[in-house]
């Protein structure tokens, strides 16, 4: 049965709707190992199975490649019928009274949902240690982050437990923890997929992205998930679709930067000579490879911190203790019954970037940090807008080093911020990014690269992905799994 | 920049948190640490900038069709049949 666990998303489907295997043993594959890493913070396998059971009998009319096929959601998307917890004592008992679009459309296509995987607290940190549930473990290293915020789904579809995730990335949180985790993240351009049923954090920069075995599984889910939505104002005509039809691994022409900046200061240098040797492999496949100057990424992740909390500050004001969510249960007046709510729900990063971002929009201050951040994502915006003048994807790493130890960043939160150093860049531009595996590190840890792509330059990025997986077998080893790290086998329901 | 005690205690206010001693201090001495990183945005000097052109969109005015009010009601940590209930915010507000 483990032998299912080492197909990709594709693969799976193509099997079940071959009769190969019934939806059935995909999803008891993946529940033996859904226990692993603390990934979790409601598992659905009864709920699961029981759905697996109903599309058996329609295996035959499937229409899609990822029909039956078990995935997980991030914890910040909506759901009705299990918890939409956020990592947050906040929302710990919150259970949403809709689906997000991005379910509506899985549903549609009658993939399976295994549950909701843990992830930073609102999504806010970079190693995911932050959720109120407890630190998600790296699954090639227990001692270390599985990277955030959405390192439940990273680690789940490394592990095995379910064939693709869909996270969240405001800042890199798709990314940071794919590269960490071993395996392939996509944030698609700003507005292509429905933030509606996506709990807010930085809403100018959140865009919905999916975690997969590989490219190709990427380009399957964003067809899937891609589209205008009425309901969410900031989502973009298209055209969309067509991109796994669309993957040839075919790069030659391709004109592909290296921005100076992102191979500088500060790189661990196993980590420049992994990305480096991706842009060998894509010069080798045709492709034309060059650093490029890029002198704006300077002010990236200063006006990347500067914005998105101050966005935060602005969303979470909503959490007030009065309709939904945590209420204190010690309060005489409103104003007590606000202040109490908030600082006893929301945990220290939260409060942390809601402080930051209060500090940075209040009078005095506004002109100094949050002004300047808006010109300078500006500034940023001009210079990708004339690099892509010039060339079609830009290839940096997603991290400066591997993951850090448990714990080893909680305590610094201006050194955790670095980690998202090379990611952030494309939020503040609202462009398409991918991480892919490039390689390991020494102790086996897994390293990312980073193909960054034009706006709705989905096509290009993931097949210059696809040409470098064509040539690299890296995005298909899978961690070993310790003696005693399930946890929990066929748990089913909320974590206490 | 300097982030005092004081400042601490103002921010929290503004965000409705209420925060402990050790708190302030280490929320203050991080903070200050954060912006102490953010010395690249100094070396932005406004003037030069061009200002963007922003518009905003807006959707139709339609009537649509609301969730229903016992759903809704199912996630207050407070409410009777019809309302959320809380505290009175008559005659006792805070201080602003």
């Amino acid at each position: 049965m483990n032998d299912l666990l080492t197909l990709s998303a594709l693969e799976l489907g193509t099997a079940i709707r071959a009769g190969e295997v019934s939806v059935e043993e995909a999803v008891r594959a993946a529940l033996t190992v859904a226990g692993a890493d603390n990934a979790f913070v409601t598992l659905a396998g009864e709920r699961a199975l029981e759905r697996a059971g109903k599309l058996q009998k329609q295996v035959k009319g499937a229409q899609s490649p990822l029909f039956g096929v078990p995935m997980t959601l991030k914890d910040n998307i909506c759901t009705v019928g299990m918890p939409t917890t956020c990592g947050s004592n906040m929302l710990k008992d919150y259970r949403s009274p809709y689906d997000a679009t991005v379910v509506e459309r899985l549903n549609g296509i009658e993939a399976v949902c295994l549950g909701k995987t843990n992830m930073d607290e609102f999504g806010m940190g970079s190693t995911c240690e932050t959720s109120v549930f407890g630190p998600v473990r790296n699954p090639w290293c227990a001692g270390r982050v599985a990277g955030g915020s959405s390192g439940g789904g990273a680690a789940a579809v490394a592990r095995g437990a379910g064939w693709f995730a869909l996270g969240s990335d405001t800042g890199g949180s798709v990314r940071l923890p794919a590269a960490w985790c071993g395996v392939t993240g996509i944030k698609p351009t700003y507005g292509t997929v429905s933030r509606y049923g996506l709990a807010a954090y930085a809403s100018s920069f959140d865009q919905i992205g999916t975690v997969c075995r590989d490219a190709a599984d990427c380009a399957a889910v964003l067809d899937v998930i891609q589209g205008q939505d009425p309901r969410d104002s900031t989502s973009l005509p298209g055209p969309y679709g067509h991109l796994l039809e669309r993957l040839s691994g075919d790069v030659r022409g391709m004109r592909i930067g290296l921005p100076v900046p992102c191979f500088g200061e500060g790189l661990d240098e196993e980590v420049r000579r992994s990305v480096l040797e991706v842009a060998q492999i894509l010069r080798h496949r045709g492709a034309e490879v060059e650093e490029c100057p890029m002198p704006a990424m300077e002010y990236a992740l200063s006006s990347y911190y500067v914005m998105a909390c101050a966005q935060a500050s602005s969303n979470l004001a909503r959490y007030d203790g009065l309709r939904f969510g945590y209420r204190t249960r010690d309060c005489r007046t409103l104003e007590d019954l606000y202040k109490k709510s908030r600082s006893e729900g929301f945990g220290a990063e939260v409060k942390r970037r809601i402080l930051l971002g209060t500090f940075v929009l209040s009078a005095g201050y506004y002109e100094a940090y949050y002004k300047k951040a808006l010109a300078a994502r500006e500034r940023i915006k001009r210079e990708f807008t004339r690099l892509f003048e010039r060339y079609d994807l830009l290839l940096t790493p997603v991290s400066p080093g591997p993951p850090p130890e448990l714990g080893e960043s909680l305590g610094d939160p201006a050194r955790m911020y670095l980690q998202d150093t090379y990611t952030v860049c494309a939020n503040l531009a609202g462009l398409p990014a991918l991480s892919m595996p490039c390689g390991f590190h020494a102790e086996g840890l897994p390293m990312g690269a980073q193909l960054v792509g034009p706006a709705f330059g989905e096509e290009k990025v993931l097949n210059a992905a696809h040409a470098c997986q064509l040539e690299t077998d890296f995005h298909k080893r899978r961690p070993a799994l310790r003696k005693g790290a399930v946890r929990n086998e066929m748990g089913d329901g909320h974590r206490p | 920049m300097e982030i005092t005690q004081e400042l601490v205690e103002r921010i929290a206010h503004l965000a409705r948190l209420t925060l402990s001693e050790e708190e302030k201090a280490r929320m203050g001495a991080q903070l200050e640490d954060i912006l102490g990183s953010m010395t690249a945005l100094d070396r932005l000097c406004l003037e030069d900038e061009p200002e963007e052109e922003r518009a905003d969109v807006l959707r139709a005015d339609e009537v649509g069709q609301s969730m229903d009010r016992a759903i809704l009601l199912e996630n207050a940590p407070a409410a009777d049949e019809e309302y959320v209930l809380v505290p009175g915010a008559m005659g006792q507000g805070g201080q602003e």
